[in-house]
């Protein structure tokens, strides 16, 4: 009894000494690895692109799509709210929710638990079908223009979000069009059986109501000129408009003769399609190329009066550019899909088209599935009335002069600053598929929101590269026990189905929208897959007494207590770490009782909240990390901080 | 929400063991334990090592009694047998259990108060008859589930969460194991799951009658400064003294230890139980040294643990009373039960 009573009256603070469990924890590691490694540093989480990177969506999606955010908008109902949230970084969500590239997608937490992901694209498109009236909370015409003029060439996703940007600050904007339709691409290209005309005016008009001007049939033919005028600054969105070609035999029937009627290039035919130039195609349609163009080609034809349509791949099906989706979309269409066929010839007989050669292709594919090698192993005619080339398309810029002082590159692509979109000429900025070659819509909106601060810089004479760092808000998401602010118990379900019209309808019209939408529950169901990734575990390692109540808690095992290490240890201590590139481990600083380390790998965490419910002593919070990213609106605001609604 | 369940969550590329079976499929139902209960941390040491073991879930048996230790067998193994007995009374069950099925996994879960107070006779008699099974003892020094007053367990002059100091001995089961001729008596720690895994292990292959006695801080009434049984004590004063890991019969011992520094011995399934001693001298298979060294420890304030004694020459209770081999449930009921004639046969003999 007196030594006890000796040592509780002594009453050293506990935490004075070493304990002899990590005296045992050291040596015990010390034998083991039997080298010095290197441990690894308590995580920053104050670093905002920590939590950026968990919100795998948000950090895929080339605008950074505050996607979690807007699907708990939705989840309440608050339909405006959502669509407004997602303006802010998108620009045009009622377009991009129905034919974004989606990179969020294959980013997504989900598909790395089961293998489809959140339905992100097609929740965007619910918050645009049903926002209702937003007008008033969109940006407004501002009452006088600050007197500075820009000059945006092609009314494009680029330059629309660059005036979307600037005009609400008291820019004059300018856009100037070719065509006799604004959207570039969007309406030209993507056919309005996958985006409604009326989709994309609705989106355009509320950017030109800010007091935009815009003019049609209005192609820019010198760059010289235009620079001759009086703007402050030039922003170049033509896209990339040229669409490649196939110099085979037969491609040119006649020296010196018009070039073949039946041989269309893709871009141009789908141009020619929204415009109703062509309103017809014949029975037998062959589509070189397996692309999303491509797609969109097949499918045109079926509504435009083809029985037969054919699409043909040089390579197997691994190798198709085309996304996963449009290329099921084609195939519920009955298209067929022909691999290994190497185009070689075209046939024409009495001056008319008639088929194509094709070469039949063998490969081999290694293990980490390149081609190795590649051989010819026959020769086929198919038949066709018309061919459709749909194998990419190229910059090009007829109109910009050399003595321009714009440098292009061998391949005529502009020499652009990748972070202010400047061109070699001060103040002549480009963006979209103009700037760095084809890529998507969503990177030309943020090609857009970038070009326009640094339009924003330069018109205030700033330097181009002083521009807001991004940054990072936390707030609190507890409401009382075992209650947070957002829906964090685990649903299990499987990801919905959009619904199509039927084929036999789908065919009537040329713009019978094929997607029906969401119904309300596949949206209440769907908004509940999301895993809200952008609500944090954020650890405070001080009020830790490592009773490991989350470590048994957490049910995907995602956390360990153990003593701080390199980084290929910790994560084979790991119970669950799956050892993807990317995602980090979280390392928090020494633990009060043994010095040992928290570590958390954010690879496989569901944010289901579970640890800090499950904490004794509220170590474990869910906060939600807001990622802020400033457009030009707020550069010169440099006290604002966290994200408004 | 006011409450929340643990859901069932299967990932992509999740570990399996012999079975096939993952992980969670050793868990049982959601704890209603205190969060940060010491006790939780053994259920979940207990489910990975029968995950580990690759014991079919319907080949174990779960006993206990009454308290916050005896609600957990809930909380694993959720498809095994089990049964939640009568206040200390868990280790005649068991004893009746493994008389009828001795084929089985058994393990018993019990607390100090349980095991220490109303529950000791029948614990000291299990330990002595060497019946084949686990017997956990989640030891927290205090009646969690009345609301914290000392149990037998309490070290004298550790206080309670008002003040009050407690004046009594300690029972140390631990002591009272070695002294009764249990085959198997280790120490663990709920916080330290790299030294209780391998011990639950060694504990279930063992033959006879294991002992653990874990540590293991009831966070809402001992877990004070002036308790000698919360985390920051047990953290503080522990000395995990000997490792032990479960070898099972095929596998090959690694060979990462220095030669000399391990310890085999062979269970009575193949396998081993490699020691790796942290103290030089140390033989677990010296009773006498391990009470020498169970005393000098708390001499000196510290928490030994490990695998502190092991005798697996001993026969186990089946073997001693010599008992039908086979389950009962596998004997032909007619050999089971010859009848009211045979009966009378056998009666005659008595006459």
């Amino acid at each position: 009894m007196k030594y006890r009573l000796k040592f509780l009256k002594s009453s050293l603070p506990l935490f004075e000494c070493e304990s002899r469990f990590t005296v045992y924890f050291r040596e015990f590691l010390a034998g083991k690895n039997n080298c010095e490694n290197k441990i690894m540093k308590p995580t920053n989480t104050s670093n905002p692109d920590y939590y950026h990177k968990v919100v795998d969506c948000q950090w895929a999606c080339p605008a950074h799509t505050p996607v979690p955010q807007y699907i708990r908008l939705i989840a309440q109902g608050r339909y405006g709210d959502a669509y407004l949230l997602n303006r802010e970084s998108n620009v045009f969500p009622g377009v991009l929710g129905r034919v974004c590239d989606r990179p969020c997608e294959p980013a997504c937490r989900r598909g790395r638990l089961e293998d489809e992901p959140v339905a992100i694209c097609r929740l965007k498109r619910v918050a645009a079908d049903h926002r209702g009236d937003i007008s008033d909370q969109l940006p407004q015409k501002p009452a006088k223009t600050n007197g500075k003029k820009i000059a945006l060439i092609g009314a494009g996703p680029a330059s629309f979000t660059v005036a979307n940007d600037l005009a609400p600050l008291g820019y004059e904007c300018t856009i100037f069009e070719k065509l006799s339709e604004p959207g570039g691409l969007m309406r030209s290209n993507i056919p309005a059986f996958r985006l409604p005309e009326k989709v994309l005016s609705e989106e355009l008009d509320c950017i030109l109501d800010m007091g935009v001007e815009l003019k049609l049939n209005t192609p820019v033919e010198s760059m010289n000129a235009l620079l001759e005028e009086d703007w402050d600054a030039v922003f170049v969105g033509t896209g990339a408009p040229r669409g490649k070609d196939l110099n085979l035999p037969g491609r040119w029937p006649q020296e010196g003769a018009e070039p073949c009627e039946n041989i269309h290039i893709g871009i141009d035919w789908l141009e020619s399609v929204a415009f109703e130039h062509t309103k017809a195609i014949g029975k037998k349609v062959l589509i070189i190329g397996v692309g999303n163009t491509a797609m969109d080609c097949c499918r045109t034809s079926l509504r435009l009066g083809s029985k037969n349509v054919k699409v043909m791949a040089r390579k197997p099906r691994q190798f198709f550019k085309a996304s996963v989706w449009e290329l099921e979309d084609a195939e519920e269409e009955n298209i067929e899909i022909t691999v290994n066929h190497s185009p070689k010839a075209f046939v024409h007989k009495n001056g008319k088209l008639t088929g194509m050669v094709f070469e039949l292709m063998e490969y081999e594919i290694d293990d980490n599935g390149r081609i190795t090698s590649q051989k010819v192993i026959g020769e086929t005619t198919i038949a066709c009335d018309d061919v459709i080339l749909a194998i990419g398309q190229d910059n090009a810029f007829p109109w910009i002069e050399e003595t321009s002082g714009i440098e292009l590159d061998k391949w005529q692509v502009p020499v652009v600053d990748e972070t202010t979109f400047e061109s070699t000429r001060k103040g002549v900025f480009f963006g979209g598929d103009s700037a760095f070659g084809p890529k998507n819509i969503i990177w030309a909106v943020e090609h857009g929101h970038q070009a326009a601060i640094s339009i924003h810089k330069h018109c205030q004479g700033k330097m181009l590269t002083g521009r807001l760092p991004n940054d990072v808000g936390m707030a609190p998401t507890k409401m009382g026990m075992f209650e947070w602010r957002y829906s964090n118990s685990f649903d299990s379900s499987e990801r919905r189905q959009m619904n199509h019209v039927e084929l036999t309808k789908r065919f009537a019209e040329l713009d019978v929208e094929v997607e029906l939408g969401f119904t309300p529950e596949q949206i209440a169901t769907e908004v509940e897959r999301c895993l809200n990734c952008d609500i944090q575990t954020v650890f405070e390692p001080s009020l830790c007494e490592e009773c490991d109540a989350c470590i048994d808690i957490c049910p995907v095992e995602c956390l360990s207590i153990t003593e701080d290490a390199g980084e290929a240890e910790l994560r084979d201590s790991l119970t669950a770490s799956e050892k993807i590139d990317g995602q980090a481990l979280y390392v928090s600083d020494s633990l009060p009782l043994t010095k040992r380390v928290m570590v958390k790998d954010e690879n496989v965490c569901l944010h289901c909240g579970l640890c800090a419910e499950r904490c004794p002593t509220a170590a474990w919070d869910m906060q939600e990390a807001l990622i802020q990213i400033h457009h030009a609106d707020d550069q010169d605001d440099n006290q604002k901080t966290g994200m408004q609604l | 929400m006011t409450s929340f369940t643990k859901p069932l969550i299967r990932r992509k590329n999740e570990p399996t063991n012999e079975l096939g079976l993952v992980r969670s499929d050793y868990d049982g139902a959601m704890s209603t334990l205190c969060a940060g209960c010491g006790h939780d941390g053994v259920t979940a040491s207990m489910a990975r090592a029968f995950f580990e073991l690759s014991i079919e879930p319907h080949r174990a048996v779960k006993v206990s009694g009454i308290g916050c230790s005896s609600k957990t067998t809930a909380y694993f193994l959720r498809e095994s047998h089990g049964i939640n007995t009568v206040h200390g009374r868990m280790p005649s069950v068991a004893t009746g259990a493994i008389a009828a099925n001795h084929e089985l996994a058994y393990i018993g879960v019990s607390g100090d108060g349980d095991s220490l107070s109303i529950g000791l006779g029948q614990f000291v008699h299990a330990m002595r008859r060497n019946v084949n099974m686990l017997y956990m003892l989640e030891n927290n020094g205090v009646y969690g589930l009345t609301k914290g007053q000392f149990s037998a367990a309490a070290d004298m002059g550790s206080t309670a969460k008002k003040g009050a100091v407690n004046e009594l001995p300690a029972i140390d089961p631990v002591a009272l194991a070695l002294s009764l001729g249990a085959t198997f008596v280790a120490r663990g720690f709920s916080g330290d799951r790299e030294q209780l895994v391998p011990l639950i292990k060694a504990g279930l292959k063992h033959k006879g009658f294991g002992l653990i006695d874990v540590i293991s801080p009831c966070v809402s009434f001992n877990d004070h400064k002036g308790s000698t049984k919360s985390y920051e004590h047990t953290y503080k004063y522990y000395n995990p003294a000997i490792h032990a890991d479960y070898v099972p019969p095929t596998a090959q011992i690694k060979a990462d230890y220095n030669a000399g520094d391990i310890m085999p011995i062979e269970l009575h399934d193949g396998g081993q139980i490699t020691l790796r001693k942290l103290e030089n001298g140390y033989d677990p298979r010296d009773r006498a040294a391990a009470v020498n060294k169970l005393f000098e420890s708390s001499q000196s304030d510290e928490i030994i643990t490990g695998l502190l004694y092991i005798n697996e020459d001993q026969k186990d209770m089946h073997e001693m009373a010599r008992m039908e081999d086979r389950p009962l449930n596998a004997i032909p009921y007619e050999e089971l039960n010859p009848g009211a004639a045979k009966l009378k046969e056998i009666q005659k003999g008595f006459r």
